[in-house]
């Protein structure tokens, strides 16, 4: 371990504080081009994201677009108006929406996975998928006048889920130990995906709604979504960024977290929390996309840097250029028609998932 | 600086520790020894502040119960028999983690932190593998690897349960030799469970003998290794011989 004072990048390189790339044991240069290729993955993703679609524009027009809408600067983009609309009102929000969505499922993934010491957990781990599955259905089945409500019932069906899992699981066992909150998640998922599935088996005109809500979307994205889900977004991100160096630390167990000093049990607390919060906002807003949550942390894992300092930011990036990219060819793929994104996701999800089952990191300790 | 008055410790309503007082003296080393199941890994973990106990544990005049998790790990390091060493987690991260209770809840390591660790890291040899991955450490490294992120808490006061337990004969007497010079360097008081009674006697300085959660003998080495004693409470015959000013236990079989 080096204690000599680092040398300073010749180029600046965004860092986050405390992931810090100058530590020798948290081999710098992997960690340090993890955050540089994830922006740039991120960056790709993005300039795709608006410049591809039915629409033909250029990317500059994109950028004129976005600087006439910069409040208090009159800049004249000297884009048609349809142009200008079809990429104000419906690429942008769109790449917007996935960014955050793909951000949230992704370090929620990989919160999950510290505080249950489990490389398959993923976000929807507790019911916040069965529960906003509920919450959906209830609202499509009872009519579209409601149709308003629909990101209301989600998000409230998968908060309520994942605290049922909480209330049950946290009071029995060890002061809460993780594996009774797990199967209590299990139990919970089950109840509410049986009553979700009778409730469409009796409301078969509304099959084709659900199942596409299920499948997962971004077609209908809007700034008010954006908006909409933004303050938990922020909020979730920044808690669960906050949290990296405690994951760490669970890395050893609740008991020897506990006798470091570490209220281990209100850290899972806290970080399931946080989490949940912004997975519910991003479901509530583009349905139950799967598989982001295991396979971006697993991927920044196996290819940088297993510490959560690392595994929890990356990801978050990561994960808002894969969905935005799997957004991309959820839609051009079979343009005019949308492939739903849940499948583009899956579909690159499962193979990799394979991976990363056969390589031997997994069933070790996370 | 440990004391501990009418300790009781109740897994649902079974007793595992039944009223047990002791005082241990700073820069002491006292052996828990008995029979498996007598209580040492429970009075260990109640001593850390894991496990809930009736009567009163003080460490450096501080009621444990009464301290917040990270105010004790700072009195109190603990190395559990089986630590949780994740694979792919490196011998530098893993040291840095004993800074945990010197660290703010959403604080990082400072500078001075890392030098704390630098130091413990060469001192006890693991300098060449900061950078190594866990999985890849023989035992005898992995045994002063936690003992480095356990001094890296800077406690007074260590617990260590078994700590030669996984270890050949070659590298339980290094290990307990490191031990004793850290001990003696730092001033620490060292409180550890010892399956090897013969090595218990080596070098713990007093010796508590448990059994059924009790305290049965307590005193020195060759006031505790005796062959009534260890017969009686480990259902065992044993002999125990004198070689070289050093007590040697050895099992007996019953033919």
């Amino acid at each position: 371990m080096s204690t000599t004072l680092p040398q300073r990048p010749l180029v600046p390189v965004p860092t986050i504080a405390g992931l810090d790339v100058t530590d020798s044991s948290l081999r710098p240069v992997s960690a340090r081009r993890a955050v540089v290729v994830a922006f740039g993955a991120l960056v790709g993703a993005v300039v795709l994201g608006v410049s591809i679609g039915p629409a033909d524009v250029s990317f500059s027009a994109v950028l004129r677009v976005v600087a006439s809408h910069v409040p208090f600067v009159h800049f004249h983009s000297g884009v048609s108006r349809v142009d200008a609309d079809v990429l104000w009102q419906i690429r942008l929000p769109r790449v917007v929406l996935g960014g955050m969505v793909g951000a949230m499922l992704a370090g929620g993934g990989a919160a999950f996975q510290g505080v249950f010491r489990n490389p398959l957990a993923d976000p929807y781990l507790l019911g916040v998928a069965a529960g906003a599955g509920l919450g959906a259905t209830l609202v499509i089945v009872a009519g579209s006048r409601l149709s308003e409500l629909l990101p209301l019932a989600a998000f409230a069906g998968a908060v309520g889920a994942v605290t049922l899992t909480y209330l049950v699981g946290a009071t029995v066992g060890r002061q809460g130990a993780t594996v009774s909150i797990v199967l209590a998640g299990v139990a919970v998922a089950a109840l509410l995906t049986a009553i979700q599935t009778f409730l469409q088996q009796q409301h078969a005109p509304d099959l084709q709604a659900v199942y596409g809500w299920i499948l997962g979307s971004l077609t209908v994205a809007t700034w008010s979504d954006v908006v909409l889900i933004l303050p938990y977004v922020a909020l979730s991100a920044v808690v669960l960024i906050a949290h990296r160096r405690l994951l760490d630390v669970l890395r050893v167990g609740e008991d020897e977290a506990e006798s470091l000093g570490v209220r281990s049990a209100r850290v899972r607390l806290t970080v399931v929390a946080a989490a949940t919060l912004g997975t519910a906002a991003a479901v509530a807003v583009s349905g139950l996309i799967g598989f982001v949550g295991i396979i971006v942390p697993h991927t920044v894992r196996l290819t940088t840097n297993a510490s959560y300092r690392v595994v929890v930011p990356v990801s978050m990036i990561g994960g808002a250029a894969f969905l935005i990219l799997a957004d991309v060819a959820a839609r051009t793929v079979l343009a005019p028609s949308e492939i739903p994104i849940g499948v583009v996701t899956a579909f690159v999800g499962a193979p990799f998932f394979l991976f990363v089952l056969r390589s031997r990191r997994v069933g070790r300790s996370t | 600086m440990i004391s501990l008055r009418a300790v009781t410790v109740r897994y649902g309503s079974t007793p595992a520790i039944s009223s047990m007082s002791e005082e241990i003296g700073p820069g002491e080393w006292v052996g828990l020894i008995g029979p498996n199941g007598a209580g040492k890994t429970t009075l260990l973990s109640a001593v850390a502040g894991l496990v809930p106990h009736e009567g009163d544990i003080r460490v450096d005049g501080a009621i444990v119960s009464s301290l917040s998790p990270k105010r004790l790990a700072r009195l109190v390091a603990y190395v559990p028999q089986q630590p949780v060493l994740p694979a792919d987690m490196t011998v530098g991260q893993y040291v840095l983690l004993g800074r945990t209770p010197h660290i703010g809840y959403f604080g990082f390591e400072s500078a001075a932190d890392r030098r704390v660790c630098g130091e413990l890291v060469d001192s006890l040899d693991l300098g060449p593998m900061s950078q190594r991955p866990l999985a890849t450490l023989s035992g005898g490294e992995m045994q002063r690897l936690v003992l480095a992120r356990a001094l890296a808490q800077e406690a007074p006061v260590l617990l260590l349960d078994e700590p030669t337990s996984a270890l050949d004969l070659g590298r339980r007497v290094e290990a307990l030799e490191l031990v004793d010079t850290l001990r003696k360097e730092r001033g620490l008081t060292v409180l550890s469970a010892l399956h090897d009674l013969t090595l218990a006697g080596q070098f713990a300085e007093r010796l508590i003998l448990l059994a059924g959660g009790r305290a049965v003998v307590t005193g020195k080495p060759d006031e505790v290794l005796t062959e009534r004693s260890l017969t009686g409470h480990f259902g065992a015959h044993v002999r125990v011989l004198c070689s070289d000013g050093d007590l040697v236990v050895v099992p007996q079989r019953v033919r």
